[in-house]
């Protein structure tokens, strides 16, 4: 029997396009509106003042002078500010709670916790007096004693515990019995420094009471959970706050947590009574937002001859401040990369008197690949075997510590495919054999890995007669291209062209989103927006199943599918009908999908769910988004300095929702990880706790001479467990960067430079 | 206070500002023009790069009071392909050092184009390489590391 179907051609989905980034038209004629560019009538300026030792009790402030300055309105310190409530303290029922960067109740107490803590707020009519007046605020002090040298306090270091965010340590065997038993080792010993997140934008707050309602507009990475720390911290209901965070210039974890500048421009204007706005200045932003913290690492490999691991160490020691921060998962790579017999990881954690540190992108993961990397890159070399060849040979079919099932894990085809299209067969083994004029040429390469979770969001979608849709969600775009991708993701549910769908987001009065974080957003809303598409749809077909007349009579969900701005039956694939149809001879302007309650029980059950989901996806798998880093650096041979003259990234990060900007944010980490090799460094002063280099200028992200073209490839295999098969990627490129640039250096030059940034002094 | 007119975007304005005003200050605070971004205020990142009569200026390193009836051209006054190309090359991820960077290429290719050497420029050569570009161009940071981007954005409109 032949059937007589005809064949519509396949259709063009809108995921996994490269789409152009919808906010591109208005980021490229300025007409994009930042949180220090909303225009109020009336609007004063806020200025900093800065402690200046690291510890101590405020004896006196002399604000005369500052308030004798033309224009100065009010100089705020603890003498005459309003009163704060106390920050939270931090709950896993309450995850909001964990926005709070600090535990100080700025201008609310005479002690200083670090030096750069806001002793005092400058409130003038323009942005120079505040700025003069800031400058004039004398302040002494009675100074403690204060631990601020991190190589001093190595030895006070503690052990980490294990807790339900994070392991502080695991073990299986007895590593060390096994390291002293293995006929071939290294054990090593790693340090990494202090990092800035440096976005271009440095912190800035606009922010408006009209009676006991709070407007803020902040560039923030989590507008819910400071929306609900406003609220606690000046005595009001959560409901009179607004956070709005339409574009955030540049986060990277710097603006995760509410910091000093966000609630002392709030407390300014509630003390004036005018709109206030306060951009940090750059130094303002080293001296009162956290950064990634230094560490001291051990790794230690022993092997058999075969290559075959029989003992993986890793240990970290790095800061938090003592009014807040915590450890980062250093060690956390090493317990899923290599099937080693006997493993030992274990992070301690030292409290000092300096700003907490925060999370900065790969939190942990960063700086414990450049570490872990090395390594095996030096076993390698003791082998004498192939970088990669050795990562295949101990490349795990389970999860090593546990043996618990991978999600998902595509590591080897990752390499191969690097391997072949970066040219790694090329690449003489000899440390120092690859030159080409007066540079000396090496290869490197490294793995790549980071964690993959989902955070609960709420989202809302709306389908209207025309055929157009609006998903609203609160959640903040700091240029991963978060609305893009939804959109894209709407589009395909909903069978409607890209151009007909709208993202709103950045403000809480929208239902609540997730915080930009742990490379968790894009994964989390599309979960809720997958369902919110799929209620529509249903409500669309029990609107046309209720009418005589319609072609989708007595159909079910699963027989239809959304194509063509409408739905259509799949067995009949021309009988169908447009969205405009149903709804218009239903009378309904609109259908409306809400996922996620927004208080009350809903929204505890929400959070619930998520703890619930966590800890069951914990249990049972191990998910991560990993890759293969290959790069390719020149060193003057003398000079010293490196160069990195090609890159190539092959990763494994699920379905890609957007082709062009999943790349550009894949980039971008290899650029912060290339900055965190060879350049990037917090100078801290080992006496006095204070940052040396707190501008751009001393301390040295890359620049565009820095960055060779990145030949960015990934395998486009969906996570089973993930919602459409998408594993975060904001983070995991720049996971592996400092080792397989550290380890190109040594094939470059013979030189194992274990302490970073890798600077020309370290290779003479 | 002192009274200037400059021309902006081709309109004369008119500003009473402090002496000790930077054309950065003056430009987004007075004249509500928030598109010149401030990065550092210190002349390292080039998010504030604007034109002063055509070429490229740090306008946090510049007093307004020095532009008087000077042209300065910022984002809001600029129509060129290289916007376009910034767009479809994903010369930008955040948008913050965007305006910076179309300022700055804009002002680079007119130097460029004059004949002026960078640091890289070998004896004889007029091309625009990539490594002119990147070079050229060092002068504004991107953290979302955006460089790939915009050099190909630079190259496309450079042709």
């Amino acid at each position: 029997m032949t059937t007589t179907e005809t064949q519509s051609p396949p259709r063009e989905r809108a995921v996994g396009q490269g789409i152009d980034r919808v906010d591109g038209p208005e980021k490229t004629t300025g007409k994009a509106r930042f949180a220090a560019e909303f225009p109020y009538p009336d609007l004063a300026y806020a200025a900093l003042v800065h402690a200046t030792v690291a510890r101590g009790r405020i004896t006196g402030i002399d604000a005369k002078a500052a308030e004798a300055v033309t224009g100065v309105l009010s100089v705020i310190t603890h003498l005459n500010a309003p009163v704060l409530k106390p920050a939270p303290a931090r709950s896993m029922l309450d995850l909001s709670t964990m926005v709070s960067a600090t535990s100080v109740n700025y201008l609310n107490t005479d002690e200083v916790h670090w030096d750069g803590q806001p002793v005092a707020v400058v409130v003038a009519e323009s942005l120079e007096a505040a700025r003069r007046g800031a400058a004039l605020v004398e302040v002494t002090y009675q100074e403690f004693p204060a631990a601020v040298d991190f190589a001093a306090e190595e030895a006070n270091a503690k052990p980490q515990k294990n807790s339900l965010l994070g392991a502080g340590s695991a073990k299986k065997g007895d590593a060390e019995a096994a390291l002293a038993a293995a006929p071939v080792s290294v054990d090593l010993r790693f340090t990494t420094p202090p990092h800035n997140h440096n976005a271009i934008e440095p912190h800035a707050t606009t922010a408006i009471w009209d009676g006991d309602r709070l407007t803020v507009h902040e560039g923030s990475q989590a507008i819910a959970w400071m929306r609900k720390h406003l609220a606690l911290r000046f005595g009001i209901p959560e409901r009179n706050v607004r956070m709005t965070s339409p574009y955030v210039g540049g986060g990277f974890g710097g603006k995760g947590l509410i910091w000093p500048g966000t609630i002392l421009t709030a407390l300014a204007a509630r003390a004036t009574g005018r709109p206030v706005r306060m951009m940090l200045t750059r130094e303002g932003v080293y001296r009162t937002v956290g950064g990634r913290t230094p560490s001291i690492q051990r790794v230690a490999l022993g092997a058999g001859q075969d290559g075959r691991l029989t003992a993986l160490i890793h240990t970290s020691v790095t800061r938090s401040g003592k009014v807040g921060g915590g450890p980062e998962q250093v060690t956390g790579a090493a317990g899923h990369l290599y099937d080693a017999e006997n493993i030992l990881l274990q992070q301690n954690l030292v409290e000092m008197d300096l700003i907490p540190n925060t999370f900065m992108r790969a939190p942990g993961e960063a700086i414990g690949t450049f570490a872990l990397e090395a390594a095996v890159d030096e076993l390698a070399g003791e082998l004498g075997v192939d970088p990669i060849e050795l990562r295949m040979r101990n490349e795990p079919a389970r999860n090593p510590l546990d043996g618990k099932r991978f999600a998902h894990r595509m590591l080897r085809e990752a390499y191969a495919l690097g391997a072949e299209r970066f040219g790694w067969a090329e690449r003489t083994p000899e440390p120092g054999s690859m030159r080409d004029g007066r540079w000396l040429v090496g290869m490197g390469v490294a793995t790549a890995y980071h964690p993959s979770v989902q955070f609960t969001a709420n989202v809302t979608a709306r389908l209207s007669a025309d055929g157009t849709v609006v998903v609203r969600c609160g959640f903040q775009e700091m240029g991963m291209g978060g609305a893009t991708a939804q959109a894209q993701i709407a589009a395909d549910e909903l069978g409607v062209p890209y151009e007909a769908v709208r993202v709103e987001y950045g403000d809480t009065d929208l239902p609540t989103g997730p915080m930009a974080g742990g490379s968790a957003q894009t994964a989390s809303i599309a979960a809720s927006l997958l369902a919110a598409c799929a209620k529509l749809k249903g409500e669309v077909l029990g609107l046309a199943r209720r009418s005589g007349d319609s072609p989708l009579r007595g159909q079910r969900l699963a027989g239809v599918e959304a194509r063509d701005g409408g739905l259509y039956r799949l067995d009949r694939p021309d009988s169908g009908e447009s969205y405009e149809a149903i709804l218009s001879r239903a009378g309904r302007p609109y259908v409306e999908a809400a996922i996620g309650a927004e208080s009350g029980l809903g929204a505890v059950a929400g959070q619930v769910r998520f703890m619930a989901k966590f800890l069951s996806d914990q249990r049972r798998w191990v998910k991560a988004a990993c890759g293969a880093q290959f790069c390719e650096v020149r060193v003057d041979q003398d000079t010293g300095e490196v160069r990195v003259s090609r890159w190539l990234g092959v990763f494994d990060v699920g379905r890609v929702i957007n082709a062009k900007t999943a790349a550009s944010q894949l980039r971008g980490g290899i650029v912060m990880g290339i900055g965190m090799a060879l350049s990037e460094e917090t100078l801290v002063d080992p006496r006095n706790g204070r940052v040396m280099n707190p501008g751009l200028g001393d301390y040295h992200v890359p620049v565009h001479a820095d960055i060779p073209p990145i030949d960015i490839h990934y395998l486009d295999e969906p996570d089973p467990t993930m919602p459409l098969g998408l594993l975060g990627i904001g983070e995991v490129s720049i996971t592996g960067v400092a080792g397989a640039i550290a380890s190109a250096v040594h094939h470059a030059t013979g030189k194992r430079v274990r302490d970073l940034p890798i600077t020309l002094d370290k290779l003479l | 206070m002192v009274t200037l007119r400059m021309r902006v975007n081709g309109t004369t304005r008119s500003l009473d500002i402090e002496p000790w005003v930077s054309l950065l200050d003056a430009l987004r605070e007075q004249l509500d023009l928030t598109g010149t971004k401030k990065g550092c205020d210190q002349g390292a990142c080039g998010a504030c790069t604007v034109l002063a009569d055509g070429e490229r200026i740090n306008s946090c390193l510049a007093l307004a009071v020095q532009y008087e009836d000077r042209d300065i051209t910022t984002i809001e006054g600029i129509t060129h392909p290289i916007q376009q190309a910034f767009i479809e090359h994903d010369g930008f991820q955040c948008g913050y050092c965007t305006s910076g960077q179309i300022c700055s290429a804009i002002g680079m290719l007119a130097e460029h184009g004059a004949g002026m050497p960078s640091a890289v420029t070998e004896p004889g050569a007029t091309g625009l390489s990539e490594a002119e570009i990147r070079e050229r161009m060092s002068g504004n940071l991107c953290r979302c590391g955006a460089y790939n981007g915009i050099v190909d954005a630079i190259k496309e409109v450079a042709r």
